[in-house]
C-alpha cells in the first residue's frame, strides 16, 4: 500500500511516502493506524500526539473506512489554506 | 463556467475581475482576495510557505464550486490558490463569484472560502529569521453557519 504524507506529518515521519505491505487482518483505517503504531515509534508518536486526517484516493475517510480497494492513502494534519 | 487554478505564480486580480464584466446578463460580481499577513508580534515573517496535495486539492475545490453552483445559480466562478514561498502582502487566494443578484454572489463566495479553509488540503508554514512554524488550524473556521 502506498502511503503519502504532507506538511507537519511528513516532517515528523521524515519521508514523503512509504510503501508498506499491510497484513490481511488490516481491514479498516483504524486497523491500519493500530498496525503502524506498532510498526515503529515514529508512527506511534504521530498518531498518539498529533491531530491527523486520512484520505483514501483523495477522499477524506473515517476510521472505520474499509481500505481494501484503495490505491493511495494520504495522512496529513488539519488543513490551513485560504 | 468554472475556472480553478492552483499555481505558484502571482496573479492580477483586476484583470481577472474585468473578464467577469463581459457577461451582459449577470451583473453581480463578488471578489474575495486573501493575502499573506504578518500576525506574529515577536518575530518578523520572512516567507509564508504553502504546501498542498495536488490531486485532492483540485478535486475538493471542484466539488465545493459545484455545490455553490447548485445552491446559488452561479453563472461563473474563478478560484486561484497559490503554493510555494510567498512574501508578506502577496496574494494567496482569489475567489470570484458571479450571479444575477448580489446576495447570491456574496453567499456563494463566503461558502466557497469557508469550505476551502476547512476541507481543501493546503498547509501554511511561516518562516522567520529564527525558526519555522506550521500554522495551526483556526478553530473559528470550523464554525460554518451557511
Amino acid at each position: 500500500m502506498k502511503i503519502i504524507f504532507f506538511a507537519k506529518i511528513r516532517e515528523l515521519i521524515g519521508k514523503e511516502e512509504e510503501n508498506i505491505t499491510l497484513p490481511e487482518n488490516v481491514v479498516t483505517i483504524n486497523d491500519m493506524v493500530s498496525f503502524l503504531k506498532e510498526y515503529n515509534k515514529i508512527y506511534y508518536n504521530v498518531f498518539e500526539n498529533y491531530d491527523f486526517f486520512i484520505a483514501c484516493d483523495e477522499e477524506l475517510v473515517d476510521m472505520d473506512y474499509k481500505i481494501s480497494n484503495t490505491k493511495e492513502i494520504a495522512i496529513f494534519p488539519p488543513v490551513t489554506g485560504g | 463556467m468554472i475556472d480553478i487554478r492552483i499555481q505558484s505564480s502571482d496573479f492580477n486580480f483586476e484583470k481577472e475581475i474585468k473578464k467577469f464584466q463581459k457577461n451582459k446578463i449577470d451583473g453581480a460580481v463578488v471578489c474575495f482576495l486573501g493575502s499573506v499577513r504578518d500576525l506574529n508580534s515577536e518575530e518578523e515573517l520572512k516567507k509564508l510557505e504553502i504546501e498542498y496535495y495536488p490531486k485532492m486539492a483540485k478535486k475538493v475545490l471542484n466539488e465545493t464550486v459545484k455545490k455553490a453552483f447548485d445552491k446559488w445559480k452561479l453563472s461563473q466562478c474563478l478560484i486561484i490558490h497559490r503554493f510555494g514561498k510567498l512574501n508578506v502582502n502577496e496574494p494567496i487566494v482569489l475567489i470570484i463569484t458571479q450571479t444575477k443578484h448580489r446576495k447570491d454572489a456574496f453567499r456563494a463566495n463566503e461558502y466557497i472560502i469557508d469550505f476551502l479553509k476547512i476541507n481543501a488540503p493546503f498547509w501554511k508554514k511561516e518562516h522567520t529569521n529564527k525558526d519555522s512554524y506550521w500554522v495551526e488550524q483556526n478553530k473559528k473556521d470550523l464554525d460554518i453557519s451557511i
